[in-house]
């Protein structure tokens, strides 16, 4: 179990009670919620790129992660309990789902896609500057400094009990996506043509949308804002796996999970003040994401 | 002649339209034949399409598949009757050619179900009926236009249909394939299975189809046999210029008049 303390390097959890508490009750939980987290977030980009029959979206394209944010804050400002911020989260990441889509549906121009994501980047404005103006007026001696630190992203403060919070939820979810993989494979198809194969393709759509998102919300809630996870995960599984869903989803699961852990372990170690999650994720997203495109032109994924 | 798909007196409207797209439609798909919807674009041949595979419902009439209304069907149960090849379809993910043939399976595939070697059969069978059986580990998005046009069409087949419906099936494709894919309509019209093909082209309705529907704007001029419909007069008043048809073998082909 690596880190820097007591020293730096591995502890060993049967060396002395110090020991023991710092593995069990600090590193334990943080290395579970990163590993269920990554696996979340890669899994939601996954069926929302399949949703979409568009590679280049994720939760946060569509206001999710902002709107969620922004409830996450709105419960810590208002000084509601763990769970309350969770509900909190979830309520608005949908929230912010649903308006974009009623807002897409609305717009006149350009295709679908175009439609939506532009609606996604008008709602995750809006919730970002309800975020900014719920951060204008949080005291600044106390939420402020947790609401800032919590958009950075991280799991510093995971105990056991943050972590049961949200456990439930994240497992259930990934099980039943993990049962149904192959079905998400026709959700990218023409939705007239999935009909025609006995697909009752609104309602699947619907109901796997609002798992990703829920599993979404789950994380933010209690992990702050990971950005490129659920971007570039899922690109990076099928590049391994191949593009059939009962492939490629456990595998981006998979990825998920290891890229979170390395990243926490990365961001808690390297120096003596923690890097936030979320900046070193879209740091290393970002590269990712330069290299994968650029670096084979042409080929899609 | 016993009726695969029999309409009865169909109307529907878009929503917010001024028209029906479809309007008063009574019409017999004799089963076992292949037919084609013939007619301009907005003729509103989608829109029939749409309302046999209960995407939309129609307003007023009724449609029956083999003697049972279309609303007795469920989803899973139509998909094992009736399946579909539309006109193009983009995937962006580059799913095997076998992946996506396998795709037709799904209503036969309960839910949490993945395809089984049986299924997997049937899918290399039906890739095998379209001679693309040396492809099936090729990504989708890396084949030719014509290529794309019979995965779609071994997609369709994978579902066992006793009715298979085609959405313009030659309209993007060069002779070399359009001769291809009529060769195939032809083989498994040859096998018993109903074909319902739309089409703008005259020509491939006369090439290819045994009996012809023709409509313009949104109605029904005249079906039947093809030699009955595809005549010099009713030809010129669909399309509004003088065209005739001459007859090679049991093939018609149309030209304009000179």
């Amino acid at each position: 179990m690596v880190g820097r303390y007591p020293k730096a390097g591995f502890s060993n959890p049967f060396k002395g009670e110090l020991m023991r508490q710092v593995v069990l009750n600090v590193r334990l939980p943080r290395l579970l919620l990163a590993a269920l987290g990554g696996a979340s977030l890669a899994m939601a980009g996954f069926v929302f790129q399949m949703l979409f029959n568009n590679p280049l979206v994720e939760p946060g394209f569509l206001g999710v992660s902002q709107g969620a944010a922004f409830g996450a804050a709105a419960a810590i400002t208002l000084g509601g309990s763990l769970l309350v911020v969770q509900l909190s989260a979830s309520f608005f990441g949908l929230l912010a789902l649903l308006s974009s889509y009623w807002l897409a549906r609305k717009f006149t121009y350009g295709g679908w896609i175009l439609r939506l994501v532009l609606a996604g980047i008008a709602m995750g404005a809006l919730f970002s500057a309800g975020l900014s103006i719920i951060k204008l007026v949080a005291s600044p001696t106390t939420s402020l400094q947790d609401i800032t630190f919590w958009m950075m992203g991280g799991l510093w403060n995971t105990t056991w009990k943050t972590l049961w919070s949200v456990m439930p939820t994240m497992i259930i979810i990934l099980l039943l996506l993990l049962l149904f993989r192959w079905r998400i494979n026709l959700l990218s198809l023409d939705e007239r043509t999935a009909h025609s194969m006995g697909i009752a393709i609104n309602r699947e759509k619907a109901i796997f949308l609002l798992l990703a998102t829920v599993a979404t919300t789950s994380i933010i809630s209690v992990g702050g804002l990971i950005g490129w996870v659920g971007l570039i995960i899922p690109h990076l599984a099928r590049r391994l796996f191949g593009a059939n869903a009962r492939y490629a989803l456990p595998g981006s699961m998979l990825l998920g999970a290891i890229f979170l852990v390395v990243s926490d372990t990365i961001g808690r170690a390297l120096l003596s003040s923690e890097i936030p999650l979320g900046v070193l994720t879209s740091l290393v997203g970002a590269l990712l994401f330069v290299i994968l495109f650029a670096g084979k032109r042409g080929k899609r994924v | 002649m016993k009726s695969a798909y029999e309409l009865i007196d169909v109307t529907y409207t878009y929503p917010n339209a001024q028209k029906p797209a479809v309007e008063n439609l009574t019409l017999k798909i004799e089963a076992g034949k292949t037919t084609a919807l013939l007619g301009p674009n907005g003729a509103g041949k989608s829109t029939i399409m749409d309302l046999l595979l209960n995407w939309k419902q129609c307003e007023r009439g009724t449609i029956k598949l083999f003697g049972e209304s279309l609303t007795n069907y469920s989803r899973r149960s139509l998909g094992r009757v009736v399946s579909l090849v539309p006109q193009e379809e983009l995937s962006r993910f580059s799913f095997t050619v076998l992946d996506y043939v396998l795709f037709g399976r799904s209503p036969y595939l309960h839910h949490l179900a993945t395809p089984s070697t049986a299924d997997i059969a049937i899918a290399k069978e039906a890739l095998k009926m379209v001679a693309l059986e040396a492809l099936i580990e090729r990504p989708v998005l890396a084949l030719s236009g014509g290529e794309h046009q019979l995965v779609l069409l071994a997609r369709a087949l994978a579902q066992q249909p006793k009715v298979l419906l085609l959405d313009e099936p030659t309209s993007s494709l060069d002779p070399g394939n359009t001769a291809k894919v009529l060769n195939i309509m032809e083989r498994l019209s040859n096998e018993g299975i109903t074909l319902l093909f739309t089409t703008h082209d005259p020509t491939i309705a006369g090439e290819c189809a045994d009996n012809v529907a023709m409509l313009k704007e949104s109605r029904l001029l005249i079906s039947g046999p093809k030699k009955e419909v595809l005549t010099q007069q009713l030809l010129c008043e669909l399309y509004g210029t003088p065209l005739e048809t001459i007859q090679v073998g049991e093939r018609l082909i149309v030209m304009r008049s000179t």
